[in-house]
C-alpha cells in the first residue's frame, strides 16, 4: 500500500516523538510509508478563523504535496476533519478532491481500513483517560457522541487500546466534553480557553488517570500546558504512542 | 454607532468570580444530564428530530401561504392581527392599542421576541406600567438585566444575589435565601399587580396556520394569569412561529421541554383560540429581520429554531461565560448565530466566542448545524474586516508562511529557539495570552522532518 505520512505543523515542530511513532506504527504494519518533506500545514488555522483567502494557498500547496499518494494519513483528527470537510478555500481541481477523499486519520486507518487485530509490541500498565477531540467526535464519527444516547454505542479509540496489555481505562464525569483548545480560541478567548481545560484535566484526576491519551496532539498542547501550570501529576500520550509501545 | 460587544473580555469577569461561574456551570450541565434522560426514554428521538426538522423547512418554504392562512382563520375567530415589518414598529403597534383603549398597567409573560424588540424600555417611555409575571424574568426586571438564558432567564444568579435583591426591592431578609420563601415574597408582591392589570401580554411558542390558534409554554402558568384575568390580550409572535396543522404541534411539543429541561412537557402548554368573551385578542406578527434571513441561502435555516435552550445548556463555552457576557438578547450559540444578524458590527466577535466543539448541532431538536452556522458567520465578519484587527493581521501573516515550505522551515526554528532560550519573564509576559494560565511547551530537539532526514535519509 502506498501511504503517503501526513505531520500536523505543530507535531513536526513541538511533538516529533508522534510523528515518529505513527511512522513506527505503520512501517511495524508492514506498510510502506513516504513522507513528503515540504509539507507544511492543512490551512486549518486561517480557514477556521474564517480567514478564506488566506487558507487558500496552503490549502493548495497540501493537495500538491500529497497527490502521488493512494492514502494519506494523519495523526490528528481536527487536522484530518478539516482536509476532508473545510479545504475548499483553494480551487477544486480533480487532484485537490482525490487528496481530499484519501485523507484518513490514524486511529480510523487502523480500525475501519486495516482491522488492526492485536499491537504486540503495545504494553501500557497506566489508568488512562481517553480524550477524543471534537473534531474526532462530531466531525469524524469516532465514537458515539453523549448528545445520542438513543444510537447504538460504539468507540474505535477504545476498540483500538483494549488491544493494549495493561492498560486500564478510567471513566470521568463528562467524558466528550471540548478541552477548550479550538484553535485560535485558545489565545483569543484566554480566560474561558483555560477555564474548559482546567475542568477537563481536574476530571481526569479526580477519577485516578494517571495519563490522558488523545489522537489529537492539539487538544494535549493545552491540556499540558494547564496540568504543568497546576502542578498535576498528570502526564499526556498520543495514542500512536500507546500502539507502538510505550514513549520513548 | 454602538460599540462592538467583547464577550470574550465579560466571560474573564464572569470566571473570575467563581462562585457564580461554577455554579452557573454546574446547574446548566445539570439541565443537559436531564435532557440526556428524557432522550434516552425516546426510541423515536433522531425520528421526532427529523420530522421536527422537515415540518419547519416546509413551513419556512412555504411562509407566505401560511401566514396569510393563519391570519385568515384568527380573524374569523375574532383576533386583530396586526403586521409589524421591525421592532420600532411592533412597539409602536403594541403601545397604541394600549393606549387606545385606556389601559396603563401591564402583567407580562416572558417573551424573547419583545426583549428583541427593546418593548420594554418603550412602552415605559409612553407611560406604561409593565410587570413581568415569569419569576426568574422579574428578578431581572428588578436588576435592570436582560434575561441570561431563553427559558432560565437569572440562571447566572445565585440565590443569596436574588435574596439580596428582594431585601432591597420588597423588604424581605436579606439573609434569608430559602428559595421557597423568596418565591413566595414574589407572590405576595406580584399577585395585586396581576389582579388590577388593564391588559395581558404574551409571546408565543408556536402559532397554527390551520387554526388560527397559539401556544405559550410555561412552567409557572403566568402567561394564563396575563392571558386570562384581563380583558385585553396582545401576542407578540415572530413569524416563523408558524407549523401548517394542529397535529404538527405534537412533534414539537414533545421536543421542547425534553431538549430544553429535561421534562416530557412544559407544566402548562395553553392554546389560545380568539379572545376571550367579551374580551379583545390582539396578535401582531412581527417580522424584523427573519424575512431577510429567510432570502439568505446561508442563514435561513436559524429560522427553524423553536427557543429550547438545548444548545445553551450544553455549550461549554456559554456554561463558563454566563448569558450575560454576550451582550444581547439570545446568548450562547443560537446568539452567535442570531445576534450578528441584527448587527454584523456590534455582535462581530461573538462567532469567534466558540470552539466550534459540535455539541449545538447534536441536541438541537430541529437539526440547526449551529457549529456549520458558527464557522460560516466566521467567514462573513472576516471577509467585511470585521475581525479583531490584531487577528486579522495575524492570520495573514500565518498563511503567508504556511503555503511556502522554506519560510514555514525558518519560522519552526525561530519560534522553537524563542521558547526554549528566551527568559520566562519575557515569554510570561501579558502579551501572551497562553501564559496566563498555562505553561510553554517543551521545545524538542528536533524537528521530524530533521529526524527523517536523519533516520530515514530524507523523502
Amino acid at each position: 500500500m502506498n501511504i503517503g505520512l501526513f505531520v500536523p505543523c505543530y507535531v513536526d515542530a513541538l511533538f516529533p516523538e508522534v510523528a515518529i511513532a505513527t511512522l513506527e506504527l505503520l512501517e511495524g504494519l508492514g506498510i510502506d510509508v513516504g513522507y513528503p518533506a515540504d509539507q507544511t500545514c492543512c490551512g486549518q488555522p486561517m480557514a477556521n478563523s474564517g480567514c478564506q483567502p488566506e487558507s487558500a494557498a496552503t490549502e493548495a500547496h497540501f493537495a500538491a504535496c500529497f497527490r502521488d499518494f493512494e492514502t494519506v494519513v494523519g495523526p490528528s483528527g481536527s487536522c484530518v476533519h478539516h482536509v476532508r470537510f473545510h479545504l475548499d478555500a483553494t480551487e477544486q481541481t480533480s487532484e485537490v478532491v482525490r487528496v481530499r477523499r484519501a485523507v484518513r486519520e490514524l486511529v480510523e486507518f487502523l480500525h475501519d481500513d486495516l482491522k488492526v487485530g492485536a499491537f504486540p509490541r503495545a504494553r501500557f500498565p497506566h489508568k488512562v483517560g481517553l480524550h477524543d477531540s471534537c473534531t474526532a467526535i462530531r466531525g469524524l464519527g469516532h465514537c458515539r457522541s453523549s448528545e445520542h444516547p438513543t444510537r447504538p454505542a460504539f468507540s474505535k479509540t477504545r476498540d483500538l487500546l483494549a488491544k493494549v496489555e495493561g492498560l486500564a481505562l478510567v471513566e470521568i464525569d463528562r467524558p466528550d466534553e471540548c478541552c477548550g483548545f479550538g484553535g485560535s480560541f485558545c489565545v483569543t478567548d484566554e480566560a474561558v480557553s483555560s477555564k474548559m481545560g482546567e475542568d477537563r484535566v481536574r476530571d481526569f484526576h479526580r477519577h485516578g488517570a494517571e495519563y490522558i491519551a488523545s489522537a489529537d496532539m492539539s487538544c494535549l498542547l493545552h491540556m499540558k500546558g494547564i496540568i504543568d501550570r497546576l502542578g498535576l501529576p498528570l502526564k499526556v500520550i498520543h495514542v500512536a504512542q500507546i500502539l507502538n509501545g510505550g514513549p520513548a | 454607532m454602538s460599540r462592538p460587544v467583547d464577550a470574550a473580555a465579560n466571560a474573564a469577569l464572569f470566571i473570575a468570580d467563581p462562585a457564580h461561574q461554577e455554579t452557573h456551570d454546574r446547574l446548566v450541565w445539570g439541565m443537559r444530564q436531564h435532557r440526556d434522560k428524557a432522550v434516552a426514554a425516546i426510541p423515536e428521538w433522531e425520528r421526532l428530530r427529523d420530522l421536527a426538522s422537515k415540518l419547519k423547512e416546509h413551513t419556512l418554504t412555504h411562509l407566505d401561504r401560511y401566514l396569510e392562512q393563519f391570519e385568515a382563520n384568527a380573524t374569523k375567530r375574532g383576533a386583530q392581527v396586526h403586521w409589524a415589518r421591525d421592532a420600532a414598529e411592533h412597539n409602536e403597534i403594541v403601545a397604541q392599542i394600549f393606549l387606545d383603549r385606556g389601559a396603563r398597567r401591564i402583567v407580562k409573560s416572558k417573551s424573547m421576541l419583545q426583549e428583541e424588540c427593546g418593548m420594554m424600555p418603550y412602552l415605559a417611555g409612553r407611560g406604561l406600567e409593565v410587570v413581568e409575571s415569569d419569576l426568574g424574568e422579574r428578578i431581572q426586571q428588578l436588576d435592570h438585566e436582560g434575561p441570561s438564558h431563553i427559558f432560565v432567564p437569572a440562571i447566572h444568579k445565585l440565590r443569596t444575589d436574588v435574596a439580596a435583591l428582594f431585601a432591597k426591592n420588597l423588604g424581605t431578609d436579606p439573609d434569608d435565601s430559602e428559595p421557597h420563601h423568596l418565591a413566595e415574597a414574589m407572590r405576595q408582591n406580584a399577585r395585586p399587580k396581576f389582579l388590577r392589570a388593564d391588559a395581558g401580554m404574551t409571546g408565543a411558542n408556536f402559532a397554527v396556520a390551520e387554526t388560527g390558534g397559539f401556544v405559550v409554554c410555561t412552567n409557572e402558568g403566568n402567561a394564563d394569569i396575563g392571558a386570562t384575568l384581563p380583558k385585553l390580550h396582545v401576542a407578540s409572535v415572530g413569524i416563523e412561529k408558524l407549523v401548517p396543522r394542529a397535529r404538527d404541534l405534537g412533534v414539537f411539543v414533545r421536543l421542547l421541554a425534553r431538549s430544553g429541561l429535561g421534562s416530557a412537557m412544559t407544566q402548562y402548554t395553553s392554546h389560545f383560540h380568539g379572545p376571550k368573551p367579551g374580551g379583545e385578542l390582539h396578535i401582531v406578527l412581527v417580522d424584523n429581520t427573519r424575512s431577510a434571513r429567510l432570502g439568505s441561502p446561508e442563514f435561513w435555516e436559524v429560522l427553524k429554531c423553536i427557543r429550547c435552550g438545548a444548545c445553551m445548556n450544553t455549550c461549554p463555552v456559554y456554561r463558563r461565560s454566563g448569558g450575560l457576557a454576550y451582550g444581547a438578547t439570545y446568548s450562547g450559540p443560537i446568539g452567535v448565530i442570531l445576534d450578528p444578524g441584527f448587527d454584523h458590527r456590534k455582535y462581530g466577535e461573538l462567532p469567534f466566542h466558540s470552539t466550534l466543539c459540535g455539541s449545538c448541532t447534536e441536541v438541537c431538536p430541529v437539526k440547526i448545524d449551529v457549529s456549520g452556522q458558527i464557522a460560516k458567520w466566521r467567514r462573513v465578519i472576516a471577509s467585511e474586516g470585521l475581525m479583531a484587527p490584531g487577528e486579522s493581521i495575524g492570520m495573514k501573516a500565518l498563511g503567508a508562511t504556511l503555503a511556502h515550505p522554506a519560510t514555514f522551515h525558518a519560522a519552526e526554528a525561530i519560534g522553537l529557539a524563542a521558547i526554549a532560550h528566551l527568559p520566562r519573564a519575557v515569554v510570561d509576559n501579558p502579551l501572551n495570552p497562553w501564559t496566563k494560565h498555562r505553561e510553554m511547551p517543551t521545545p524538542p530537539a528536533e524537528t521530524f522532518r530533521s529526524w527523517h532526514e536523519r533516520n530515514r535519509g530524507g523523502a
